[in-house]
């Protein structure tokens, strides 16, 4: 061979092994397919809620999600802001029910998976917080005598035919609660142990029921699923399935370098866990310390996992019994938020500090520093193109 | 002229030559395991050499997210099983700068020198490290795990 064909031998080895560069490498094959929803657990059965899976009581969830009954001055229900043609929440900064929270209204796809609820984890099971809401004086400002009357009086046959009995409200106040006004917690001290139990256990069927009806509502499969088994399998992607190059390179950043999949990681694209990310606070909104002060929150609260409300056994209570109490790590951490669908419902982040999601990206490039606690993130320094590229693969999770 | 053709095609395959072995090193490299040399062992000996501890799921693999039960087993150098030890447990991701998302604890002393940690969630892939303090008869010590996921 001369040492002319050698060279064009050499040119068109070096030419396949440039043009043989597979778009993912294995490693990045293999996080992308645990991301895929295909890979998500069927939902696990609450053994605290035994009306977790009994259709009927879904069905009277159902009624409560959208009854605005369900609220102290009748115009509130949970569907006001968790809305259903809305990803089940309300595209604004901060929730208003009966007045403005001071919280960003979280969208419920999947939310059934959760171990720990709202932004901050102060509750510790879905039926737990979905009476929450109901005496929060910003929210449905309810109380939960009135409840369990309003219960008897609309509901009653549905409710026994589910829960059983009623109890005899008949010299129940009609409004009290020890979370209420001064004249409910009033009213609440003057009952006896015996009605506050009565009570109680009315509201945490509310509850029960309420959640029986979230478990159903489960995240949609995107276009990014379809990418991700369409890869994993070797199958060519069909008309809009396939990825542009812009999409690609987000989601290999997303995989890579940016260290997205970090904490939003499996299915749901988040670890259930809480981290401090530097995101600044609301001017105007009460201090707010996330994680650090829900603890006391979830330990406190009588419907939690310990409670005498629980069904089944406490071997359900763990994440309860092995929750961190204390630690800098937990000042203004937040929930990691699931970023399915997350595209098509700005604004972003526990209050809604972020208008779009080239805000939440320049955010995370820059990583600026937390202004109480220390932020986990590293600053990424990611050119204009890779933000956008970024944004463009999280919009495949909504299409 | 001749000849200056050849030059310009010799430097040209040269750098097709380059490129293509930057790629092939640069595919080879994105393919080496992360952390590689981390002692990832699930046996050693306590830092001041009072114990050997091996440290295991209770059942096979490891499951990220979910909470789960591990082993630590006990035993003097000699061999013989630790019993009524006292242990506490932390940890962290270092490289992520946060602790164990939960606090595990022993639960139960199963004989053996066997003891129940039970409460460990490990909710992200990466290294974490599990620092147990022992204390028992034999004295005080401290023995770190690394745990890749």
């Amino acid at each position: 061979m001369s040492w002319f064909s050698r060279l064009l031998l050499l040119m068109a080895m070096a030419v396949l092994a440039g043009c043989g560069k597979p778009e993912f490498s294995d490693a990045e094959k293999k996080t992308i397919a645990s991301l895929a929803l295909n890979t998500l657990p069927p939902l696990k059965a609450d053994t605290t809620n035994r009306f977790a899976d009994v259709p009927a009581a879904a069905a009277l969830g159902s009624t409560l999600f959208f009854d605005t009954g369900m609220s102290g001055d009748g115009m509130v229900s949970c569907s006001t802001c968790h809305k259903i043609d809305r990803q089940f929440q309300d595209d604004l900064p901060q929730a208003v029910g009966v007045g403005r929270t001071n919280r960003r209204t979280m969208p419920l796809a999947g939310v059934a998976h959760d171990p720990w609820f709202f932004w901050d984890g102060r509750r510790d099971s879905l039926w737990a917080q979905a009476l929450t809401p109901l005496e929060n004086p910003l929210e449905h400002a309810g109380n939960r005598a009135a409840f369990a009357h309003y219960i008897k009086a609309r509901f009653g046959e549905r409710y026994e035919r589910i829960f059983g009995p009623l109890p005899d409200l008949s010299t129940v106040p009609a409004n009290a609660s020890p979370l209420g006004t001064d004249a409910e917690k009033a009213a609440w001290s003057a009952m006896s142990d015996q009605q506050t139990e009565d009570v109680n256990r009315v509201f945490a069927n509310i509850g029960k029921a309420i959640a029986a009806f979230e478990r159903s509502i489960a995240p949609p499969q995107t276009r990014f699923d379809r990418f991700a088994i369409d890869l994993a399998t070797g199958a060519k992607p069909k008309d809009d399935d396939a990825f542009s190059p812009e999409e690609i390179l987000g989601l290999k950043l997303f995989v890579g370098k940016a260290n997205c999949v970090t904490c939003h990681t499996g299915p749901r694209f988040t670890d259930n866990s809480f981290h401090n990310t530097g995101v600044p606070p609301v001017k105007g909104l009460p201090p707010d310390r996330g994680r650090i002060d829900a603890v006391r929150q979830v330990e406190a609260d009588p419907f939690n996992c310990f409670g005498a409300f629980r069904d089944g056994d406490a071997s359900a209570c763990g994440e309860l019994r092995f929750m961190v109490k204390a630690g800098p790590e937990l000042i203004r951490a937040y929930k990691t938020p699931s970023l399915r669908g997350a595209a098509s419902r700005a604004p972003y982040m526990h209050a809604g500090q972020f208008a779009s999601l080239d805000e939440v990206v320049a955010h995370y490039s820059r990583a600026p520093a937390s202004v109480e606690g220390v932020s986990e993130l590293h600053p990424l320094q990611l050119s204009d193109r890779e933000r956008a590229a970024l944004v463009a693969f999280l919009k495949t999770l909504a299409d | 002229m001749a000849s200056l053709w050849r030059y310009v095609l010799a430097g040209l395959g040269l750098a097709a030559l380059l490129a293509g072995i930057l790629s092939v090193v640069y595919l080879t490299t994105r393919h080496a395991p992360q952390l590689a040399g981390t002692d990832i062992s699930r046996s050693k000996t306590t830092a001041h050499g009072l114990f050997v501890a091996s440290f295991e799921p209770e059942k096979g693999a490891i499951r990220q997210g979910e909470l789960q039960s591990w082993l630590l087993t006990l035993k003097t150098v000699a061999g013989t099983p630790v019993q009524g030890a006292a242990i506490s447990v932390s940890g962290g991701m270092p490289q992520h700068n946060h602790g164990l998302p939960t606090s595990p604890q022993a639960t139960d002393y199963l004989g053996d020198g066997r003891y129940r940690i039970e409460g460990l969630k490990f909710t992200m892939s990466g290294l974490w490290q599990l620092h147990f303090a022992i204390s028992a008869a034999a004295g005080s010590d401290t023995v770190v795990f690394n745990v890749l996921l």
